[in-house]
């Protein structure tokens, strides 16, 4: 399947439209996005369940804008322009409904590790706390249970939330629902559009709707292959590394001390490129670009989970299963190489790994069969 | 996709209740047991079998679910194996609807309605009472799982509108086992729903009432209804059935759709859509094949007017749609009923059985060359799946979550396919249109609103029931036609078009009851429901039942729903509880910023109407101005 965005698209030269965004006239491609307009000229507008690499589930509501002619608004993320379409982007409508989106999200789930989300509640003047204080977590396995239907009447002193225990089945990632905004993202990258393994779906209906594994079975009992597509995809850290949970509840998750490192995985000969996010000299999670063509962002669980090898060394108190390794500040190198994401520099044309390979563990092509991760 | 199961087992019993209703297993691939001399030797297509079957995913589940009562995790992976669905996916499918379940059960199931026009009619007290006499309802939750449930027992649980609302305060017994039985009743008392929940089954031999106007010379839709053997084919020939389909061979498909275009039918559905256009546009479409479908998932709070068609002239409906089917050039029609209208179900399908015994429906229908056949679903109990879109997804086993629209169903639709979606009434308007002629049924109504329509009188009046008239009768007229409010109390308000519609005043009776006159006056016809409240009954509980509804009906997929159905009904809780967050007047500007977030921004019907007659009831009844005014019960 290839994804809307893909890098490499072969197909005729698309007609140009015409249409207006906010008292302007704008032309672009045939068949591009509204939200796809906007941003080509430089304005953005809010999102939460879009994804370049992704079909588009418009089920957030953060993007919407309003048509002229349209009944109701729009979600910019997946309506494709039209000639003569007349959009704004800002009206007190679009700011309304924003503002609620927004406010309902913020009232009902815990933000705090969702990006942005902090500047949009202030931009557009969000007052989350109206609906008076969050009702307390629910206990392990209530939301998981809730049977579609009748519900019991509200509590008139709180405001319902999601806010549950974390559930942490595994030693690689935990999922934090009461951070989850039910975007579909995960569900997307681990079925249909990416992993095709489909371990998890939404569950339950309304505001009782979740993300679940077939009778919420913990993650080892279930499909999961812990490819880790699903955490890299997730916009509000309700899907996170284990290496990151652990730090940020001990208070040593800073970002400002990261760097981020691309090279390519030494597994196999697909060849994935891997951005290491380095911290205090060791990798604390593993990504994978969006924009490369080899993965889509999309990994297994070895480039994904298994570089602990790495640094593995002696003298840092780290286990070595008794293989003597090189010291060797992985950090250091890479910098050296010149690649760090985030000093922008262009990561989708490389050619090997910028380490020796891993010295024992996975030779390449040691698959385990479960998913590559690859479209 | 590779299937990796857990290890839970079906049982035998299990097998065989998934095995009834998709056949049994063709090989190993598909859940059979493995054959190693075969299975070595030879393919058979394997998986792709089972994926092209996915749409019996929930005729599958709710097969273990009539069977036992509840669906195990054994009988699920079982389903999945047999039709290579992932069980997460199943498991969001099975949990989606309200009447399957994933908990222990028994078997035996009273589904009490506590909806809005069952409320009129005294089923608040009545539940009160049952939960005396009974015990509380039947917990859902996870506490289910430690409760030891005895299968052979029963329990009751609380139902949204059982469209029965001309018989409330209304039941549905639900028993599952080797021969399930589901009986829909009305009339009843907490006495009788005590006996029935200790397994007394008089209830299921009740006679069911006539239509009001049975037999009234000008009934068009209901001509029928109350008057000749549902069941019987030939009294359906003899009185006009199948004159029409005969006709329809003689004008040919786009003689038709001439004719419907001519009629000027619109959509009795909710969105007053013209139908002759939706035919045309499908008719057109060089993609093959078309797919028709009756919506019949009626399950709008206090509508029951395509029950009272479905039961009262089952075989009307099946030509209808074989007359659309052959102007739209569909080979397939589903009819996509909820699930809580057993005789309804049990009706269609034997008419459809005898339509195909006697060739009117097969592969050469009434000798002509045309192929169709018809497929009952019945629904899961969820409201959301008579959104045109969640039909689709809900036939095609997927969670009933309405579609990003566009591609619209004419382009798009089930299947990907070009698909036509009606309403039961609109159908049934058909085979007189094609009978008649167009201009004559244009001639009937008004200009704007063609034929007559049925209205589905409830709550506080006379003689409850589905009426029929010519469209621009007044509400004032159909009250009155219905035995206005019993002792010649005062009417406090009529909910119009239902949980999704709008209340009016009493001094707004002359509102002409047609598409343009309730627009005019800005409400809406919606599902014909007109429900009269008089001042015995509490406006705000209604209200607060309203919202719970909402809340609860919401498929959960976009966010100014989900959430804004759970801030709208808080809000309505504190100011009613008197536990409001400032005054009464912030909390009505809440509601009205929360209501008009979910008008606006959601994806479908469901939550841009969600807000609709709660806020009529705060705009147009003035229904909170006592609170608001200073010294009144609101500041808390
Ligand atoms: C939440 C919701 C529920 C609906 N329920 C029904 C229903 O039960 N029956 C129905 O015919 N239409 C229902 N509709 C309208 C359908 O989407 C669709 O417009 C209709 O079936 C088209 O048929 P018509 O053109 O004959 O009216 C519903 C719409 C929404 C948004
Ligand atoms: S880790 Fe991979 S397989 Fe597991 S749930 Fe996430 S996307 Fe699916
Ligand atoms: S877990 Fe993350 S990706 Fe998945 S639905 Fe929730 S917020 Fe979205
Ligand atoms: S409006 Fe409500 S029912 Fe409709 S798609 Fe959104 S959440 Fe689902
Ligand atoms: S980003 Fe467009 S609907 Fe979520
Ligand atoms: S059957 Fe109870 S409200 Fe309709």
């Amino acid at each position: 399947m290839t994804a809307p965005g893909a890098l490499v698209q072969i197909s005729p030269p698309r007609r140009s439209v015409e249409l207006t965004i906010d008292g302007d006239t704008v032309a672009a491609p045939e068949g591009t996005t509204i939200l796809d307009a906007c941003r080509q000229r430089g304005q953005d507008i809010p999102t939460l369940c879009y994804l370049e690499t992704l079909h588009p589930v418009n089920a957030c509501r953060v993007c919407v804008v309003e048509v002229e002619n349209s009944r109701v608004l729009v979600p910019s993320c997946s309506r494709r322009i039209e000639p003569g379409m007349v959009v704004h982007t800002d009206s007190p409508r679009v700011r309304h409904s924003r503002k609620m989106v927004l406010e309902f999200l913020a009232s009902s789930v815990d933000l705090s590790t969702t990006p942005h989300a902090a500047e949009w509640i202030a931009s557009y003047e969000c007052h989350p706390e109206r609906y008076g204080p969050p009702a307390p977590p629910a206990a392990a396995g209530i939301r998981d249970a809730a049977h579609a239907g009748h519900h019991e009447p509200p509590d008139p002193a709180f405001a319902a939330t999601v806010h549950q225990p974390i559930k942490a089945d595994n030693e690689l990632y935990v999922r934090d629902y009461g951070k989850c905004i039910l975007c579909y993202k995960c569900v997307e990258a681990c079925g249909i559009d990416y992993q095709n393994t489909y371990a998890i779906a939404v569950a339950g209906r309304g505001f009782d709707a979740r993300i679940s594994t077939e009778f919420s079975v913990p993650l080892p009992g279930s499909a999961c292959v812990y490819c880790g597509n699903c955490i890299a995809v997730c916009p509000t850290g309700a899907l996170m590394f284990s290496s990151e949970h652990d730090r940020r509840a001990a208070g040593t998750w800073d970002e400002s001390r990261q760097s981020v490192v691309d090279t390519i995985c030494p597994y196999c000969g697909v060849g994935c490129t891997l951005s290491l996010h380095v911290q205090n000299n060791e990798i604390v999670k593993v990504t994978s670009p969006f924009d490369v063509s080899i993965t889509h962002g999309n990994l297994c669980i070895k480039g994904r989970f298994g570089w602990q090898y790495v640094q593995e060394r002696p003298g840092n108190g780290k286990r070595t299963n008794g293989v003597p390794r090189r010291p060797r500040d992985i950090e250091a190198a890479s910098n050296a190489a010149g690649k760090s994401r985030r000093k922008g520099h262009d990561i989708s044309q490389r050619d090997g790994p910028q380490h020796d390979g891993p010295p024992h563990a996975g030779t390449p092509g040691d698959g385990d069969g479960k998913g590559s991760g690859h479209p | 996709m590779d299937l990796r199961l857990t290890l839970a087992e079906a049982t035998g019993d299990e097998r065989a209740a998934v095995d009834a209703c998709l056949g049994p297993p063709a090989s190993q691939w598909d859940g059979g047991d493995r054959d190693a001399a075969v299975a070595s030797r030879s393919a058979s297509g394997g998986r792709e079998l089972g994926r092209a079957r996915r749409n019996l995913l929930l005729p599958a589940l709710q097969a273990v679910q009539r069977r036992f009562g509840w669906i195990t995790e054994g009988a699920l992976i079982y389903v999945c194996e047999r039709l290579d669905v992932p069980p997460a996916e199943a498991y969001g499918v099975a949990t989606f609807y309200a009447l399957l379940a994933t908990t222990p059960r028994p078997r035996r199931i009273l589904h009490v309605c506590d909806d809005i026009a069952c409320q009129c009619r005294g089923a608040t007290e009545m539940i009160a009472e049952l939960e005396r006499a009974a015990g509380p309802p039947l917990s859902h939750g996870p506490h289910a799982d430690h409760v030891i449930v005895d299968p052979d027992g029963a329990a009751w649980i609380r139902s949204p509108c059982l469209g029965l609302c001309d018989q409330a305060p209304a039941a549905m017994l639900q028993v599952a086992g080797e021969h399930p039985a589901d009986t829909l009743f009305g009339a009843t008392t907490a006495p009788e729903l005590n006996a029935v929940l200790h397994g007394d089954d008089r209830i299921q031999k009740r006679p069911h009432p006539r239509v009001p106007q049975a037999g009234a010379p000008e009934l068009r839709l209901l001509a029928r209804a109350s008057v000749i053997d549902p069941a019987s084919l030939d009294a359906y020939r003899s009185t006009h059935g199948y004159a029409g389909l005969r006709r329809a061979f003689e004008l040919g498909p786009a003689g038709v759709i001439r004719e419907v275009l001519d009629a000027k039918l619109l959509g009795r559905g909710g969105a007053a859509f013209p139908t002759g256009k939706k035919w045309e546009a499908v008719a057109r479409q060089p993609v093959r094949p078309h797919y028709l479908i009756c919506n019949a998932d009626e399950s709008e709070p206090g509508t029951f007017k395509d029950r009272a068609l479905m039961e009262g002239d089952p075989f009307a409906l099946v030509e209808a749609m074989t007359i659309a089917a052959y102007a739209t050039g569909a080979e397939l029609g589903y009819i996509y009923i909820r699930g809580e209208y057993p005789l309804a179900i049990e009706r269609l399908e034997h008419a459809i059985a005898q339509a195909r015994a006697r060739g009117l429906l097969g592969d050469s229908v009434m000798g002509h060359d045309m192929r169709f056949e018809l497929e009952v679903r019945r629904g899961g109990g969820a409201y959301i799946c008579g959104e045109e879109t969640a039909l689709f997804n809900s036939i095609e086993g997927f969670r009933g979550e309405p579609r990003n629209k566009p591609p619209f169903p004419v382009d798009a639709g089930l299947f990907a396919k070009p698909t036509v979606v009606n309403n039961v009434e609109t159908l049934y308007n058909v085979p007189w249109i094609v009978r008649e002629g167009g201009a004559a049924f244009a001639a009937i109504g008004t200009a704007q609103s063609a034929g007559t329509k049925l209205f589905c009188l409830c709550g506080c009046v006379g003689r409850p029931g589905v009426y029929e008239v010519p469209f621009g009768t007044t509400l004032r007229e159909m009250l009155t036609l219905a035995g206005g409010v019993p002792g010649g109390r005062p009417l406090r308000a009529v909910l119009v078009g239902g949980a999704a519609g709008v209340f009016v005043r009493p001094d707004e009776l002359d509102m002409p009851l047609t598409f343009e006159g309730t627009r005019a006056a800005q409400a809406t016809l919606g599902s014909g429901v007109i429900m009269a409240v008089d001042d015995t009954v509490g406006l705000e509980p209604m209200l607060l039942r309203i919202a719970a509804f909402f809340r609860d009906e919401s498929c959960g997929q976009c966010v100014p729903c989900r959430v804004g159905t759970v801030r709208q009904e808080e809000a309505l809780h504190r100011i009613t509880r008197g536990r409001m967050r400032g005054s009464i007047r912030d909390e009505l500007a809440l509601l009205g910023e929360i209501g008009l977030g979910m008008k606006d921004a959601s994806i479908c019907g469901l939550g841009q109407t969600a807000y609709s007659a709660i806020e009529s009831a705060i705009q147009r009844l003035r229904l909170f101005e006592t609170a608001a005014a200073p010294g009144g019960a609101a500041t808390p």
